[in-house]
């Protein structure tokens, strides 16, 4: 189907249209065009019969949903109106704090976890206890539940009482995040230089690079680009557990949304929350997405990037 | 000789675990000279072009360039493989960087070239050997040929005192070898040093000064090339280059 419509916008580019002048003389055979009429018969029935299937899909799960037994209360509870206007404009303050913890622990994670990559990395003995520390970081925090990290830090820490330490739960939160999404980055990073294939080294070192040198000119650039769909999708994931920061009070989306809440019983501020968190990380997802189909492309081209 | 030679090995050995890849390899390769390295797969050719520049490490013996061990554990590795130019079956070229970058990386980062001075020489390479205006291009967009002669390029930018080629035209199309094999040529007219290891039989035959056979990691036999491809006094070098005949490559 793709192949047919491409074939014909070709020949539609040639000018004129007309499929009999286009390409200097070229007729398209009695076979071609049988061969194109059938394949565009096929995908019409195929759009029909995906049309038809959706809609009885949403007919089945929306009598199934609707004559539920509990559907009126849910309805009310998840799903009311009135909450959904009030909450939005809440939720979408709270949500600013998300933004602006997501801007600025994505760039401690990259530049944290890039550090630890390094220095896992490292040869020569001076740096065996740098590589030690690095590999029992990523081991700890790529193992440590999230969840339990952000109360270790955001009630743990206040609970010593240090002199000069924030007790902000925001700042707290934040990084704890970082922590442990450092951990995951840092192996994404490792794995990029890890993927730089041998002979490129050997050819910077050749050249008379030093061994900082080839890491530097030679190994990363090319490790950093083929990591970039991982990385993306790492900032997704940290995009939406910003919201988990909430655990320690700070009025982010969720936090906004759970007030209203406690308030009123009922639960459609959740719905709203999240709905936006969604829509937040969409636009995140498919750029991720278009980034990794362009670095295919360019591999099925005979790229080595 | 009585120049000093700019490559010298002496008894040279060098294993991979249980294998033994060189065994007591002696080599001397005198200025402005040219010495092939042949022999099949897996004599050791390419071992011996890695050892020389130091990116294996070698068991056994010494190897000298211009007098001085680079194989002394308190040699400075970097500064000898500064002096020594290499260029690889696969190219090797930093796909990441325009060719002009790959070229002016090691003058600048290395030899503290400006950049003005490394662009103008690259500039002047890349035009000799017949690739000016591809400077802004990436390497992948480059034919084979033309990645291997933009990797010599590249070895050649920094002046090295010695040029180790490692079956160069290995990778190449059959069409192609000759343009790179002319780069090699016109470079022996310049007085450059070098040591190739090469399935290139005439090629060897044509531009070499001394030939060495390589046999399961034994120099078996070498000598001038007349002496080597017309009278190899050794029953294997006899074997080997009747095998490259009847191959059609001789």
């Amino acid at each position: 189907m793709t192949l047919a419509k491409e074939e014909s916008g070709q020949e539609g580019a040639d000018g004129n249209g007309d499929m009999t002048a286009g390409g200097g003389g070229y007729t398209p055979s009695q076979r071609r065009i049988e061969r194109e009429a059938y394949k565009r018969a096929r995908s019409r029935r195929a759009t029909a019969i995906a049309a038809l299937s959706t809609l009885a899909t949403g007919a089945v799960l929306y009598l199934v949903v609707v004559n539920a037994p509990g559907w009126q209360r849910t309805k009310e509870t998840f799903f009311n109106g009135q909450y959904a206007r009030e909450a939005l404009p809440k939720v979408l303050e709270g949500l600013w704090l998300n933004v602006r913890l997501l801007l600025i622990c994505g760039v401690a994670v990259l530049i944290l976890g890039m550090l630890i990559a390094i220095a896992r990395t490292l040869r020569g003995p001076v740096f065996f206890p740098l590589r030690v520390l690095a590999a029992a970081y990523t081991d700890f925090f790529r193992g440590l539940p999230l969840i339990i990290n952000l109360m270790i830090v955001v009630l743990g820490v206040p609970a010593l009482r240090l002199q000069g330490v924030t007790v902000d739960p925001v700042l707290l939160g934040g990084t704890a995040l970082t922590l442990t999404y450092s951990a995951y980055v840092a192996e994404v990073f490792r794995a990029g230089i890890e993927s730089v294939h041998p002979s490129q080294r050997a050819a910077a070192r050749s050249l008379g690079l030093n061994n900082r040198q080839a890491l530097r000119y030679v190994v990363l650039p090319q490790a950093v680009r083929r990591q970039v769909p991982p990385l993306l999708n790492d900032l997704v994931s940290l995009q939406k557990d910003t919201g988990l920061v909430s655990i320690g009070g700070a009025i982010d989306a969720v936090r906004a949304a759970d007030i209203i809440v406690g308030r009123s019983l009922n639960y459609t501020p959740y719905i709203v929350a999240g709905l936006v968190f969604v829509a937040l990380t969409i636009p995140m997802t498919r750029f991720t997405d278009w980034v990794t189909a362009r670095m295919d492309r360019r591999r099925a081209q005979g790229g080595t990037l | 000789m009585s120049e000093t030679p700019v490559l010298r090995m002496r008894s040279v050995r060098k294993t991979f675990g249980d294998s033994v890849v060189l065994r007591d390899v002696d080599l001397e390769v005198a200025p402005h000279t040219v010495t092939a390295l042949i022999g099949a797969s897996g004599s050791g050719k390419s071992t011996l072009l890695r050892c020389a520049n130091l990116l294996e490490e070698i068991d056994d013996g010494a190897i000298w360039l211009d007098d001085e061990e680079i194989t002394h554990p308190r040699a400075d590795q970097d500064a000898v493989r500064r002096r020594i130019g290499v260029v690889f079956q696969a190219y090797n070229l930093f796909p990441h960087m325009t060719v002009l970058d790959n070229i002016t990386l090691a003058p600048r980062r290395v030899h503290g070239v400006s950049r003005a001075d490394a662009e103008a020489r690259a500039h002047e390479l890349l035009e000799r050997l017949g690739l000016g205006g591809r400077a802004g291009e990436y390497p992948d967009r480059l034919s084979g040929g033309q990645q291997q002669r933009v990797a010599i390029v590249r070895a050649l930018a920094a002046r090295p005192r010695l040029l180790l080629l490692d079956e160069i035209t290995a990778a190449l199309d059959p069409e192609l070898v000759g343009e790179v094999l002319a780069v090699v040529r016109d470079l022996k007219a310049d007085g450059m040093t070098m040591v190739l290891a090469t399935h290139e039989m005439g090629f060897a035959r044509d531009v070499a000064d001394q030939v060495c056979f390589l046999d399961s990691g034994v120099v078996l036999e070498r000598g001038t090339a007349e002496q080597i491809f017309g009278d190899p006094r050794h029953e294997r070098t006899q074997r080997f280059l009747r095998r490259i005949v009847e191959a059609g490559r001789l």
